[in-house]
């Protein structure tokens, strides 16, 4: 038995890797794209596919040149949908690939997003403007404003509490943002309680769930997109350095990558990614942790193909999230962080039953 | 060559190094020993720039350490790190192919000659077959060659090991030291057991509270009365193929060295 495998050519066990990470992306990036125009066709009202396809390309290459639609159907489509499902996908991409770094970078498999205690800052700053009305003078965009101010201000408490000495180990910071984040989600708490308005809790509590309804073409989707696509290119970049980092910080030192540098840098790009996408869609679990585990299973561990599969499953998925959160109880919205919780939390205890089935 | 001058360090209060000089010669396998927390592995550590002096210097090939980056260093020494119980999801290929990281730049990416330098430095170490299986799947003995692998596809001068055969039994002991010496004439390795050290290195570097005690050939160093005074066990020496084994004795008898 163990003969026939010595004598297997040299490199086919790279090849056949390599091959499944291209078919999967090729694979991934169709799914993306009918994703995105069945997430705008499915909702409350429905759009014939054909329509979506026609408005689309209108607006995109004007073709067809002349509207043969209504106007109300064109902005559901246009105003409406096409933001809400391009956030869906940011935000799901951001989150599956900010997981995947932080897996890495605490080396620990059921590490997720909101481990940094960024999201509790949002959350605090969500509910400050919900509640208060502190708008920071920022007009429309003053929720996500104030949550993305708070989410940056958790962050850089999060990184001054483990950063000692220059350093930043992965114990320091896994301690820093749980302690951080309790202490904001206390904050936040202690909002909702002081401020007496039912309708203003209401609110924060379905931000707090995760909510992709303040979607629209504006700053926040810009910045999502710009943020999340620099992100997972960095992460893809140094996708090797990031594998090196995973298996401990002397193997990363001795093969010339500085695992404090690494992780500092990691910590600014991924603490600024997760501020933006909680900030633009509020909490959502389970995408952050779940979605690694599957991107590893589909193309393996190595950082420079995982990645790219994370955040297009990531992006996929949600949109999907946010389609039944839209139709489930159409016309009332679920928040969609209870959906994703509702499918994700079967997907970690079959997780954690292979974990245990691999170490025993 | 690398060459450690007065080499000082401590944990808070409590001196590690005092003073410990040592030079590792190209074309030589040099063994450092001690007794538990006489600073052998502190002593390695610093040779790869892990962990900075408080006192002394370290150079490689007539260069400042401190004054070369780490990646540099790493071009120039590859260490086996006693990291083998890291529960890594790679596969061994992309384990192994880490070690190509300081020879690719942060945007290239992996060509045919990475792939060579893997499929070659797996086949020195008797592991090519292992390539397309998991890392955390494999046993203590094929992880240890999959990390001597992965630091020959570094392609560096030297090799440094701590504790190699850590957690190996008896066989896979002498394997992974026979490895050594088959896959590199320059290397460095931290020991605990004394007899594997006779047999495998050329020279010998006794380490006892942070000093260097004894250095030299592995008849000068393994003297009964030597490891008697920094271990505190008696021991019998004998030759075995020319060269020195030790028997040790008991702690209740007499010494009859």
């Amino acid at each position: 038995m163990a003969t026939t495998t010595a004598e297997a050519p040299v490199h086919d066990d790279h090849l056949a890797a390599a091959r499944r990470a291209r078919c999967w992306t090729a694979g991934l990036v169709a799914a993306l794209g009918l994703s995105l125009v069945a997430g705008i066709a499915l909702g409350a009202v429905h759009v014939p596919f054909a329509a979506v396809l026609e408005v689309l390309g209108h607006h995109l290459f004007l073709v067809p040149d002349e509207r043969t639609w209504s106007r109300p159907r064109e902005s559901i489509v246009w105003d409406v949908r096409l933001p809400r499902v391009l956030l869906a996908s940011l935000v799901g991409a951001g989150l599956a690939v900010c997981g995947m770094a932080l897996q890495a970078m605490v080396r620990n498999l059921l590490a997720d997003p909101y481990l940094l205690g960024v999201n509790s800052g949002a959350s605090t700053g969500a509910a400050a403007a919900i509640l208060f009305g502190v708008t920071l003078g920022l007009g429309e965009h003053a929720l996500s404003a104030s949550a993305f101010v708070g989410a940056l201000a958790a962050s850089v408490l999060v990184y001054a509490v483990a950063r000692s000495g220059g350093r930043v180990t992965s114990t320091r910071l896994l301690l820093a943002g749980v302690a951080v984040g309790y202490a904001l989600q206390a904050v936040t708490s202690f909002l909702i309680f002081a401020s007496d308005s039912a309708e203003g809790a209401r609110s924060v509590m379905f931000w707090l769930l995760g909510s992709l309804a303040l979607a629209g073409w504006g700053q926040p989707l810009a910045l999502a997109a710009v943020v999340v696509l620099l992100t997972v290119a960095v992460l893809t970049i140094f996708g090797r350095q990031l594998d090196a980092l995973g298996v401990g910080d002397e193997t990363a030192l001795a093969l010339g990558v500085s695992p404090e540098r690494l992780r500092t840098l990691l910590l600014v790009l991924v603490s600024l990614c997760i501020a933006v996408v909680v900030s633009a869609a509020g909490s959502i679990g389970f995408v952050g942790l779940v979605v690694p585990h599957l991107a590893r299973r589909a193309v393996g561990a190595a950082h420079a193909r995982a990645v790219p599969v994370a955040a297009l499953i990531g992006a996929v998925l949600l949109v999907w999230a946010d389609v039944i959160a839209r139709v489930l109880l159409a016309p009332q919205e679920i928040p969609i962080g209870i959906i994703t919780a509702v499918v994700g939390a079967p997907f970690l205890l079959i997780l954690v039953r292979r974990l245990q089935a691999t170490a025993a | 060559m690398i060459v450690a001058e007065g080499l000082h360090f401590s944990y808070g209060s409590s001196p590690v190094l005092q003073g410990v000089s040592l030079v590792a010669r190209p074309g030589r396998v040099l063994g450092l020993l001690g007794p538990n927390g006489s600073g052998k592995t502190t002593a390695l550590r610093m040779l790869h720039g892990s962990l900075a002096p408080s006192s002394g210097r370290v150079s490689l090939a007539g260069r400042p350490l401190a004054a070369l980056g780490p990646r540099e260093v790493s071009r120039q020494l590859a260490v086996v790190v006693q990291e083998s119980d890291s529960d890594s999801l790679l596969t061994v290929r992309e384990m192994v192919m880490l070690g190509r990281i300081p020879r690719l730049r942060s945007f290239q990416r992996t060509g045919a000659a990475d792939h060579h330098a893997v499929d070659a430095s797996l086949a020195r170490v008797g592991a090519r077959h292992l390539a397309g299986r998991r890392y955390v799947e494999l046993s203590g003995g094929e992880r240890q060659r999959v990390l001597v692998a992965r630091a020959l596809a570094q392609e560096a001068d030297y090799l440094l090991l701590d504790e190699p055969t850590n957690h190996l039994d008896i066989r896979y002991q002498h394997e992974v030291l026979q490895l050594v010496r088959d896959v590199s004439d320059s290397a460095v390795v931290v020991l605990h057991d004394l007899n594997l050290a006779a047999r495998y290195c050329d020279d010998l570097v006794l380490l006892s509270e942070g000093r260097v005690v004894a250095s030299g050939s592995p008849e000068e160093v393994l003297a009964p009365e030597l490891i008697e005074s920094v271990y505190g066990i008696g021991a019998t020496r004998t030759f075995v193929d020319d060269g020195v084994q030790l028997l040790f004795h008991p702690l209740h008898q007499e010494s009859t060295a």
